[in-house]
């Protein structure tokens, strides 16, 4: 058998037919391969960057059921079937979400999860408090901050009433950059620090 | 035996793999290397071996659905035979990982082994310890219980902080607008295609280094490493003083990477595995979600962290921390390695350390959570109800009805969100305790929107009592005599 290396010597730089043909072949090759990894890029990132769309997009209008399910002047848990989801998604396309009926038509529809690091806040009628289990998060019944670590108020869906239902646009996690409402409303005048801090 | 010879022969031919592992296991190595304290780089490799396998024996069964995932692991525990063991050795096995992973590292900080010339060693091996930590969190969300669903919303909830593309990357990170069955999906690749394959790559990389550029020399005070001289000094050790690495210094690898096989095959079969605990279902809010142990240091930090600092924190000091180890062998890249002359390396080991078992500990009972269901369930102590007069009486009972001993504790029993109240009496005057509960402050809730006058009255009347037999209450020192205004202590 031949050691193709054994040939090695034969081919140099110098030689004038291959650096006229082979290393400018090799160059083209290299060329193609490079304009084929582009343009196969591009569907490879557009692929990776479907759940990226722009703000807003996962929003619709969901019902939480006929507004007399929320007593006036109670803070009740509603739940809703997230408007995108699939049959794979089980119960996780359930979302929870706190209702707080103030007067006639006023409402205000909190997410369950704490402005802090996304936990689920528990309503407390008693102490008219919302607690976090994780890091000790405390939000008055109007949603702001009362102590703990969350720098703002609860997070809020808009609602709607359309007849006798209750209806919030809704549809992403809210976090503090994909907010429910979509609008940066800091809660609370002193940040940081409770309304009544001393 | 004659023709077994004869296949090994032809495949040799062929092969030709029998010189480079003959040079790889008895290149000479320095025999002070020949040390039990050398045996945790192995050890990992060993326990990544067993996850490798651990983790393709669960994967012929485990469904990655977010519907199904839950279920599936319960029919793993309970009808599937030994199902349970391999999870219990696939949990305790990343367990023994994390653990044996950071022990190595601190201890090939300690012997300054990240020194010249295995300073690309090093920076793989931080890389390496990423990629276990990002195991570590995609594996627990393999879980897919409460506690995977709610850690999601936290990993979202830190990357939603990131200035301007916090939205996207909080999208990109759980496949879709929520938590659910995408983001269960892209957790299981990265789990066993994308943080595997370059775990591979990566170890593949620094274990080569190692075979290449020799074990770390045991560290000598008064012996520094110097660029110039430092290969030849190492030739000269490891060819006068050493021996083949194989046996000699690998038999002590191979019965320690034994050992904590068989550690963790134990652990498997006495404890079982972990999990799933509540079923992922978020309506479902019932739930106290907490990392597993790896994580619980972080999960302390996050908790204490003033409001203000949070994002500043979460945003630069991982980065920081990681630039931090990957520098470290570009400005100490020469010098003492020996910890007899580095006492700044050690005292930044043991603080770390100190930091790392206090906060994993604080974890364990989050002192800084209400505890939910203290008010219902724990009572208040006789003791602190003895000869009280009837308004006093009542205010204990608007204490518990009010949900303050979520956060306070009477007699150790009770949250410790906030300050013990047993003796809250000789810290507060009635007038401050009516400001307090009131207006609240210093991390407590107001609570006047939420408590009549007759209810505040009654409350701060029993908090009043509060106070150990024989001390008496706080006065307000500008006001007359205390004796005419509070009896002495009840006995």
């Amino acid at each position: 058998m031949t050691d193709p290396v054994t040939e090695e010597p034969k081919v140099t730089q110098d030689d004038p037919r291959v650096v006229s043909r082979r290393w400018m072949l090799l160059k083209l090759g290299v060329l193609i391969n490079a304009a084929v990894g582009v343009a196969v890029a591009f569907p490879v990132v557009r692929y990776l960057l479907a759940p990226v769309k722009r703000k807003g997009a996962y929003n619709s209008w969901v019902t939480l059921g006929p507004v007399d399910q929320f007593p006036m002047g109670e803070t009740r848990l509603a739940t809703y079937l997230n408007p995108v989801n699939e049959p794979w998604d089980g119960d996780t396309a359930k979302t929870p979400c706190w209702v707080r009926h103030i007067d006639q038509s006023t409402f205000q529809v909190f997410a369950i999860n704490c402005a802090h690091l996304g936990c689920p806040v528990r309503w407390f009628p008693q102490s008219g408090l919302f607690m976090c289990p994780c890091h000790g998060g405390v939000y008055y019944a109007d949603g702001s901050r009362a102590s703990g670590p969350p720098e703002r108020g609860m997070f809020e869906y808009k609602y709607r009433i359309v007849g006798n239902e209750l209806q919030i646009s809704a549809g992403q996690l809210p976090t503090l950059s994909t907010e429910a409402k979509n609008v940066f409303r800091v809660l609370n005048n002193e940040k940081g620090r409770g309304p009544c801090a001393g | 035996m004659r023709w077994l010879k004869q296949i090994y022969n032809w495949v040799e031919f062929r092969l030709q793999l029998q010189a480079p592992v003959e040079e790889a296991v008895l290149h000479p190595v320095p025999r002070n290397t020949a040390s039990w304290w050398y045996v945790f780089g192995s050890a990992a490799f060993t326990l990544l071996m067993l996850q490798i396998v651990t983790g393709i024996l669960l994967a012929l069964v485990y469904v990655p659905s977010a519907a199904n995932a839950w279920n599936n692991l319960e029919m793993l525990n309970h009808d599937l035979p030994l199902g349970w063991f391999l999870r219990g050795m696939h949990f305790w096995g990343s367990n023994f990982m994390v653990a044996v992973v950071l022990i190595h590292m601190a201890q090939v900080f300690l012997f300054g082994a990240y020194k010249f010339p295995r300073e690309l060693t090093w920076i793989i091996g931080v890389f390496l310890l990423l990629m276990t930590l990002g195991m570590a969190f995609t594996g627990q969300v393999m879980r897919f219980d409460q506690d995977a669903y709610w850690g999601l919303g936290i990993g979202a909830s830190i990357l939603s902080r990131v200035p301007l593309i916090g939205g996207p990357l909080v999208h990109l990170l759980i496949g879709g607008p929520i938590i659910a069955g995408a983001t269960l999906s892209r957790f299981f690749a990265l789990h066993v295609f994308i943080i595997p394959g370059t775990l591979l790559i990566l170890v593949a990389a620094h274990v080569w280094m190692v075979l290449k550029l020799g074990i770390n020399d045991w560290p000598m005070p008064g012996r520094p490493v110097r660029r110039a001289t430092y290969m030849a000094e190492y030739h000269r050790l490891s060819h006068e003083d050493g021996f083949p690495f194989f046996p000699a210094a690998f038999w002590k690898d191979l019965i320690f990477s034994g050992a904590v096989l068989a550690a963790v095959a134990v652990c498997a079969a006495v404890f079982g595995p972990y999990g799933p605990t509540g079923f992922p279902d978020p309506t479902i809010i019932q739930t106290v979600p907490k990392p597993d142990f790896y994580f619980l240091w972080l999960y302390a930090v996050l908790a204490y962290l003033p409001p203000e600092l949070e994002t500043p924190f979460i945003l630069t000091v991982p980065l920081l921390a990681i630039a931090f180890l990957v520098a470290l062998p570009f400005f100490a890249g020469e010098g003492e390695k020996s910890w007899h002359r580095r006492p700044v390396a050690v005292l930044v080991l043991a603080t770390v350390a100190v930091a790392f078992g206090v906060f994993t500990h604080l974890g364990t009972f989050t002192p800084w959570s209400p505890i939910m269901n203290a008010w219902s369930s724990d009572t208040v102590p006789e003791k602190f109800l003895h000869e009280l007069s009837p308004l006093e009486r009542q205010g204990a009972v608007v204490f518990q009805a009010k949900q303050c001993r979520n956060c306070h504790s009477l007699d150790h029993v009770g949250g410790q969100r906030g300050p013990a109240l047993d003796d809250v009496a000789t810290r507060l005057t009635e007038d401050q305790l009516i400001r307090q509960v009131l207006q609240g402050g210093g991390n407590m809730p107001a609570y006047g929107k939420n408590l009549s006058p007759a209810e505040t009255t009654a409350l701060v009347k029993f908090l009043v009592t509060l106070h150990p037999p024989g001390q008496r209450p706080a006065t307000n020192a500008a006001g007359p005599p205390t004796a005419e205004l509070n009896p002495p202590a009840k006995q």
